[in-house]
């Protein structure tokens, strides 16, 4: 089964997808290939750790291995430095995965188009339903997920239940299939105000041994999505590649490249970064995510941190209470709380199976109280949509 | 001594106006306290009327609000999160921001002044955050705004007077209010902006990340009523440069 389909270069765009300009890629992509991390020394991380406005090459210096030495003193940085553009605060929020058709074949992912598992879609009804349970517990900004497939979970029954969403969350978030520019703006006037994509692996070569089969496979549509999301209307967008795919510190680089070189095209755009590491799910023989450890983790959320002091980093329950709760106000900004990660799980029976398992399986009030226990702020909304 | 800072009418004793967007809420009653102030920010996006822990139910009565409309990426929205704080009930009192630019979240003044404009007709106290720019201070003051709240540095960044010269302008040549905000990293760079003619210093990001919240709440205080009172006093002769001469170059003068 694991075979790739050849029938178009996954780095050509298909009928259908909007072409925008390719300056930003062709930079990350070059900048990436370039990086040579083994010879950065422990001067170059001492002199980026000195600096309060720092370059790629200083970037760089921080996501090297001469860096390792020096992890206490970036996130003792990273924490002032939180802390001069965050203060103690920490916004909750909680994904909604409303379907978990796919029509991609991603070998490492729980939903890839061929794993036998539980798929569905909820109803307008059921997806009421949901938001309301959540509304309940005090959350203010949700995150509304699909699997990737335009046609079982199309851009109009997405904006249906964005529309849901806005009525019980001040702030509506969006983590499904890249759309075209024309496409955000109809869901950003339905409600949401923020993506999320992942880049998953900006290495093209990975990439398309990864992605075998769908749409996904069109490594510059999916590059592009922040960019044609921000043409859109929307206000934030967020940048993640899957750690352990492919050479971690290289696809750090890449994703923070690829935010800093957004945010001076459009400096508008307010910027957010999320560091997922692979976890276990079925049939995951072929990808090993050993080599991210949580020294590696941290010290690319401490780099990311120090070169984009105002973006958001959101940490997610792929990681255990224990490094979620300490890298609030060090580097993360944004935490998700009583989450679940199946289809339709909060107000009653999963529908459709999970994407991954969860590590941080917390209540919004347990959540709640970790972050004052932290001597951080919880907050529940930081945005007034007009 | 009478010596009060009016803002559109209002009187107000402190000159030491809190931002309260960084710090616990639980802090905010300690800090106001400790810090004697008496008008406070309040971001509207924080605001949760119904929801958990909403900054307005830890903010004491006597306090005036002065909510902010962060989150504004250019007049239009600005004009709208000021009418929303309105009908929640935050009085009339606004504090302009408008910041399309995510990095450094500098103001853009040719918006602000457009808001302004606007705001002020709807009868607002309108008080814009601005960059330091005498002539769009002068556009904002014709527009109708009660003060000028000019950036010391970037926010967040307790950099101090970075702008301090061209501040120094906008005291020299408006005849409203002038209150620096954002950049105020420490209590002495709020009191050499005041004792230079300021009439009042905005806050948060010093106070919220101190190891000790209300006592740096303090600190800012006297270090505020120094520097007011060094003002009032008028400041001796400071010499920049260097000593007298002691063969003047004027003494060759003969009448």
């Amino acid at each position: 089964m694991l075979k790739v389909d050849r029938s178009f270069s996954h780095m050509e765009y298909v009928e259908g997808m909007e072409q925008i300009p390719h300056d930003i890629m062709d930079k990350v992509l070059e900048m990436r290939k370039n990086y040579d991390y083994g010879k950065y020394t422990g001067a170059d991380v001492k002199r980026a750790l000195m600096k309060d406005n720092l370059t790629p090459e200083d970037f760089a210096a921080l996501l090297s291995p001469a860096a390792a030495p020096y992890l206490e003193d970036m996130a003792a940085r990273a924490k002032e430095v939180t802390q001069a553009h965050f203060g103690n605060a920490v916004t909750l929020f909680t994904p909604l995965y409303i379907a978990n058709y796919c029509e991609n074949h991603c070998v490492y992912c729980g939903f890839n188009c061929y794993n036998r598992i539980k798929r569905a879609k909820l109803t307008m009804e059921e997806v009421e339903k949901e938001l309301k349970t959540i509304a309940e517990t005090g959350l203010e900004d949700i995150l509304i997920l699909t699997g990737e497939s335009r046609s079982m979970s199309g851009v109009e029954y997405v904006g249906e239940a964005v529309k849901l969403a806005a009525k019980y969350f001040k702030q509506v978030g969006l983590e499904i299939y890249p759309l075209n520019s024309d496409e955000y703006r109809y869901i950003h006037e339905c409600g949401a105000d923020y993506v999320c994509v992942y880049q998953e692996t900006y290495n093209p070569d990975k990439y398309e041994t990864l992605h075998l089969r769908g749409h996904k496979r069109i490594f510059p549509y999916r590059f592009n999505a922040q960019e044609r999301a921000i043409r859109g209307g929307m206000r934030l967008v967020s940048f993640g590649a899957l750690l352990g795919l492919d050479d971690f510190r290289k696809d750090a680089f890449a994703t923070g490249l690829h935010a800093y070189y957004l945010q001076r095209k459009y400096p508008h755009a307010e910027i957010s970064f999320s560091p997922p590491r692979l976890r276990p799910i079925i049939n995951d023989a072929t990808v090993n995510p050993n080599d991210v450890h949580e020294t590696q983790l941290l010290q690319v959320m401490t780099a990311y941190r120090l070169f984009m002091p105002f973006a958001g980093i959101t940490i997610s329950t792929r990681e255990r209470a224990g490094f979620r709760d300490n890298v609030i106000g060090m580097c993360a900004t944004k935490i998700s709380a009583g989450v679940n990660v199946g289809v339709g799980g909060h107000s009653g029976e999963e529908k459709g199976d999970e994407q991954f398992d969860i590590s941080d399986g917390r209540s919004v009030e347990e959540v709640h109280a970790a972050i004052i226990a932290h001597g951080c702020q919880p907050v529940y909304n930081d945005y007034v949509r007009v | 001594m009478n010596d009060k800072l009016i803002i559109g009418g209002h009187e107000f004793n402190s000159r030491f106006i809190l931002g309260s967007g960084k710090f616990s809420p639980e802090m905010t009653e300690t800090v106001l306290k400790n810090g004697g102030v008496e008008m406070a920010t309040l971001a509207l996006r924080r605001v949760n009327e119904d929801g958990n822990e909403s900054i307005l139910d830890y903010m004491p009565k006597g306090i005036t609000l002065l909510p902010n409309t962060s989150g504004a990426r250019n007049a239009d929205e600005a004009v709208r999160i000021a009418r929303l704080a309105r009908a929640v009930g935050c009085g009339d009192f606004v504090k302009i921001e408008v910041v399309h630019d995510s990095k450094y979240l500098l103001p853009d003044n040719y918006e602000t002044v457009k808001a302004t404009e606007a705001l002020a007709k709807e009868g607002f106290i309108v008080m814009p955050y601005m960059y330091p720019d005498l002539n769009a201070a002068r556009d904002m003051v014709n527009a109708g705004a009660a003060a000028i709240m000019p950036l010391a540095a970037p926010i967040g960044s307790n950099k101090g007077l970075a702008t301090k010269d061209f501040i120094k302008i906008l005291i020299d040549e408006l005849d409203v209010p002038i209150i620096v905000d954002a950049g105020i990293g420490r209590p002495s760079q709020a009191c050499e902006a005041m004792e230079m003619g300021v009439d009042a210093i905005m806050a948060n990001t010093a106070v919220a990340t101190a190891a000790d919240v209300g006592l740096m709440a303090t600190a800012f205080r006297l270090a505020i009523e120094a520097g007011r009172a060094a003002y009032l006093a008028g400041l001796g002769r400071v010499l920049e440069y260097k000593g007298e001469a002691s063969s003047p170059l004027t003494g060759f003068l003969r009448d």
